[in-house]
């Protein structure tokens, strides 16, 4: 048999079954094209911080790059991953088979990693912005994969190491059990061991089948630490403080420490709950005038829900993706390998996260800034919750070059 | 010939036919996990067509294949053929041990243990995280050279493996229903008290056709984590017990082409109507309802009882 994969793909969509399906295109001469595939959670804990928000940015920073004015037609294609690693794999390599040529957004780490490997063995861009593993440029690294917007690393230390210097000694920890907790959990604990604290207790929850959390949550409480260590994410998060909130937990004195909160979620619990929270994000849209406006542009398209600095990452990464492909020629699109080259040598600047640069293990290097939440009267305008307590510069948010064990970095 | 009956042959030529033209036409890693989920209903056809015992843990063995396949390839840097043929080998002894257990009782108690025995198996999965890797799965398998010889990580190439495995797999089955043994097998479904009284041990019998479910399942296991790359709880949970119950009454039960119909449509409808998300186990289930209520001998049941010919 001399058949092409585009024959085979074209005798394919003839049948005519494919109705559903992302297709595949043939790269005609003179006309521009690129496909990206939004994989993201669309129905479960993970949709708000994802989902159809993190495809308004994508398209909005088509939009605001002039793909059309440039002579480009891009498609934007989503698929939801339902937080199953064998979902999210399958469909990334299903993608990527059929012609897409840049797989980003993807929360949830086991399914963030699968996809990673997938993009590996396939040679195919794939941009992260939404799971907060490290080991995405650690152990697990690969030329076709850039991490944006935040990690484990930055989150353990930033949060983590605030809320030790403020006094909270002794911590318990629950636990999303899979990929993102367990490594979160085990990092925090290595800041808190390191300031000379010491973590008392830990519980790990079934994810994502977990909505009650009370259990968890006495166990904290009988345990008498004084910092409450909310390895999880998302929809997880806003149940676990709303409950702790119902026990009665943070009233005692009691402190939350959230380690991977986003603005969404503080939406979700209310200012009257959340109020006094620390966190830490590398995105926050009422930062500056560059943020405010891309804000304004993105919020048509998602009215509802404001971006977080995972969202903002889809932005910020497709932007990137799009001027690396531009500079390089579009015929290179699909060499994932070659394009993730381009977009390291050249320095990123947008409105989401400003100038910023990417490291060669593919770690997005930009500031991260402690945010501390607002009391309910000090909140101004819609979605305004944070005040910000503390800047850390790129360098020290992110875990130095070469200790994480990226095989792409020569010791 | 062969034991095969006219039609079955004729059925048996368009399937290979099929499974040699398909890769050019659709996406080969669809088509592959069509023959996975196939080989993994055609075990489940021999307890619940030639038995008439209904399983709802088929899973275990179908999960506790892919670990054991995955371990054996990515841990140990072991060779695909030896991971594919340890995971039917972990499925057979799983089998032989649920079996044993199992089939003391009937009906719907032994459709309720062998649930049971799947979630210890299932709950074992998320525990054991060094084998298993408990959430998140055994990531990233490589596809290395069979035999150490002959690279698969083409995916025709690999296609190749999961065909031959797999054609391997119906003739197999279908000389275990044709031969002797598989009609003392019948007449004990049909009548065991008689069969007791002809002197046959309507246990072993029972027995040795759960281990060959169990293996065969076992094998389709490692066969798709090879082929995905990855294996996960979704492999080994109910859902998957489930679907291939589903595969084998929409196909046909105690037919030798029922559960292949069964696994295409139910991959095909899971490839197709991907993009309604979780909406589609909600329309499986619909589907279920229909077949139940339309046509009770499935479809190529209700085929082969039109055409008076065993398919």
């Amino acid at each position: 048999m001399t058949m092409t994969r585009r024959t085979v793909i074209g005798g394919a969509l003839t049948m005519g079954a494919m109705t559903a399906l992302p297709h595949a295109r043939a790269r005609a001469a003179g006309n521009k094209q690129l496909t990206i595939g939004v994989c993201s959670d669309f129905s479960g804990t993970y949709s708000d911080v994802g989902g159809k928000t993190s495809v308004a940015c994508v398209h909005q920073a088509i939009e605001d790059w002039g793909a059309a004015a440039k002579g480009y037609d891009i498609k934007v294609i989503q698929g939801d991953h339902q937080n199953k690693p064998d979902i999210g794999a399958g469909l990334a390599r299903q993608w990527f088979d059929n012609g897409v040529d840049m797989l980003i957004d993807v929360p949830n780490s086991a399914v963030g990693l699968a996809i990673a490997a997938v993009a590996g063995e396939k040679n195919k861009t794939y941009i992260n912005t939404n799971s907060a593993t490290s080991l995405l440029t650690g152990k697990k690294c690969n030329a076709s994969t850039i991490h944006w917007s935040y990690d484990t690393y930055m989150l353990s230390h930033s949060t983590g190491g605030a809320m030790v210097a403020q006094g909270g000694k002794s911590w318990f920890f629950i636990t999303a059990n899979y990929a993102f907790g367990q490594l979160l959990r085990d990092q925090t604990s290595a800041v808190i061991k390191a300031a000379g604290g010491k973590v008392v207790g830990d519980v790990d929850y079934p994810f994502p089948q977990t909505t009650d959390f009370s259990s968890f949550l006495l166990q904290a409480q009988s345990s008498g630490a004084q910092v409450l260590g909310l390895a999880n994410a998302g929809k997880d998060t806003v149940n676990s403080i709303k409950q702790a909130h119902q026990f009665g937990i943070t009233q005692s004195g009691m402190k939350i420490a959230g380690l991977l909160i986003y603005l969404n979620d503080i939406h979700g619990i209310g200012l009257e709950i959340a109020q006094g929270l620390v966190l830490t994000e590398s995105f926050y849209w009422n930062m500056n005038d560059r943020t405010r406006a891309f804000t304004k542009r993105v919020l048509p398209k998602t009215p509802n829900n404001y971006p977080s600095m995972a969202q903002a990452g889809c932005y910020s990464g497709t932007t990137h993706f799009l001027k690396a492909v531009d500079a390089m020629g579009v015929d290179q699109a699909g060499n994932g390998p070659a394009v993730v080259a381009q977009m390291k040598k050249m320095p990123t600047d947008d409105d989401a996260f400003g100038q910023c640069s990417i490291r060669e293990d593919g770690r997005f290097m930009c500031a991260s800034y402690l945010f501390r939440v607002k009391k309910p009267g000090e909140s101004a305008i819609p979605w305004d919750y944070y005040d910000l307590l503390h800047k850390t510069s790129a360098e020290d948010t992110f875990a130095p070059l070469a200790t994480e064990g990226c095989p792409l970095v020569k010791a | 010939m062969f034991g095969f009956s006219r039609a079955q042959l004729i059925s048996l030529v368009i399937l290979i036919a099929v499974v040699i033209a398909a890769p050019f036409f659709v996406y080969p890693i669809v088509a592959m996990q069509v023959m996975c989920y196939a080989l993994f209903a055609l075990g489940t056809n021999l307890l619940m067509g030639s038995v008439g015992l209904l399983s709802l843990g088929q899973a275990a063995y179908f999960g506790l294949g892919g670990y054991t396949a995955g371990y054996l390839v990515q841990s140990l840097g072991l060779t695909p053929e030896i991971g594919i043929v340890a995971g039917g080998l972990a499925g057979g002894l799983l089998g032989a041990v649920f079996g044993w257990l199992a089939i003391r009782r009937q009906d719907i108690y032994f459709a309720m243990i062998t649930l049971a025995l799947a979630q210890i198996v299932y709950f074992g999965a998320v525990q054991l995280t060094g084998f298993t890797g408990g959430e998140n799965g055994i990531q990233g398998i490589p596809r290395s050279a069979l035999f150490g010889l002959f690279p698969l990580a083409n995916d025709h190439a690999i296609y190749a493996l999961v065909a031959v495995v797999f054609l391997i797999g119906v003739v197999f089955v279908h000389r275990v229903i044709h031969s002797p043994f598989g009609q003392v097998v019948r007449a004990v479904r049909d009548n065991e008290p008689r069969m007791v009284s002809l002197g046959y041990r309507p246990a072993s019998y029972k027995r040795i056709m759960f281990i060959l479910a169990a293996v065969l399942a076992g094998i389709a296991g490692g066969l798709k984590a090879m082929v995905m790359g990855i294996q996960t709880l979704s492999d080994v949970g109910i859902a998957t017990s489930g679907l291939v119950v589903l595969m084998v009454l929409l196909g046909g039960i105690g037919t030798i082409f029922g559960p292949i119909v069964g696994a295409l449509i139910v991959i095909a409808m899971q490839y197709y109507l991907a993009p309604f998300g979780a909406w589609v186990i909600v329309i499986q289930g619909g589907i279920f309802v229909i077949c139940v209520l339309v046509f009770r001998r499935g479809i190529v049941g209700e085929l082969a009882y039109r055409l008076k010919s065993p398919l």
